[in-house]
């Protein structure tokens, strides 16, 4: 399937962070571009949510939901500032 | 304050179907009443879950049809092979009782007070939902902001809210591209939108031009590439991908 944005993930972001997240400003560990997490790409399933940098493609974050709870790894990300 | 709804939180509410309008042979809008519904802008989206008997769940992301103000409506393509959008346009009634939790989105988001320079909407098929949220916006604030839509679809029919932009408004032009078929007598644009159109619709970047194009992924990544390509910075350039499955559709 073709890759979405980081627009496609707003709900979730808004449900893991507890506030608008998709114009916060991230920051690739890997390649340093920065840019809002609307603009990353994001692929739903692959499995689990999977976000990657659109200037290196590194992984900047996975989101795998079991049952009920969301599990988060961001350890791709340098930086995530929300506004 | 009276409700469920924490301010902050973003919580699965229910809405009721007030109404249902079909837009083409493929696409109706949901029109919905949300007792506790914080307002939306122009561009965002919300999601909409759908539980079966036996628990099974499913949830896509549709964008807001609707400017802000009037009631919170989305529109919504029938895909054959859907999991959701064949339910919500065949099954729904007015009356029913849906889940959904928003508005969603601070990044595709259009804001008549602080953008006064030109507007240039790309739409991909269905793409032109939350567009058409900004263009509505922009009529009913008085937004002196000219706009261009320029709007790429398989075929005239195919044309979602067509009536509505055919109604003269000497701020915004809309310029088809029919991608599949022609009527007889056709005289605007075939095919996909190229370099050469985008050049003819976009507005010159001395105007502090701000773009906002949605689409399939393969639309939105050859406009936005296309408009950098013409000099517009990558900022003034929103951009919301869907797709057939899962996301934004």
């Amino acid at each position: 399937m073709n890759p979405l944005d980081g627009n496609a993930i707003g709900g979730l972001l808004h449900e893991v962070f507890g506030t608008e997240m998709t114009d916060a400003t991230g920051t690739c560990a890997n390649c340093g571009t920065t840019g809002p997490v609307a603009r990353a790409v994001v692929y739903l399933d692959a499995p689990g949510t999977v976000v990657r940098c659109r200037n290196c493609s590194s992984v900047l974050m996975v989101f795998a939901q079991v049952r009920e709870r969301t599990c988060v790894d961001l350890r791709g990300l340098a930086a995530l500032e929300a506004r | 304050m009276e409700g469920t709804a924490v301010r902050g939180r973003l919580t699965w509410q229910s809405a009721t179907v007030t109404k249902i309008i079909p837009e083409t042979a493929r696409a109706s809008t949901i029109v919905f009443e949300i007792p506790d519904w914080a307002g939306h802008r122009a561009g965002q989206h919300l999601d909409v879950r759908l539980t079966a008997d036996d628990g099974y769940r499913a949830e896509r992301s549709y964008s807001i049809a609707s400017a802000p103000g009037e009631p919170v409506a989305i529109t919504v393509e029938r895909l054959e092979d859907g999991e959701v959008s064949p339910d919500l346009t065949e099954e729904l009634r007015a009356g029913d009782e849906i889940e959904l939790r928003g508005p969603i989105g601070g990044y595709f988001v259009w804001d008549p007070a602080t953008n006064v320079g030109p507007l240039l909407l790309a739409a991909g098929g269905s793409g032109v939902v939350p567009l058409r949220a900004i263009i509505r916006n922009r009529e009913l604030t008085g937004s002196t902001a000219k706009a261009r839509l320029l709007y790429s679809s398989r075929s005239l029919p195919d044309v979602i809210y067509r009536a509505e932009f055919e109604r003269p408004d000497p701020g915004l032009d809309v310029i088809y591209t029919l991608t599949r078929s022609q009527p007889p007598g056709w005289r605007g644009h075939a095919g996909r939108v190229d370099d050469a159109l985008l050049a003819e619709v976009a507005w010159p970047t001395g105007q502090d031009p701000l773009a906002f194009v949605c689409g399939p992924t393969s639309f939105v990544e050859t406009i936005a590439e296309g408009l950098v390509g013409l000099g517009y910075p990558e900022d003034r350039v929103k951009t919301e991908r869907f797709g057939a499955t899962g996301g934004r559709q």
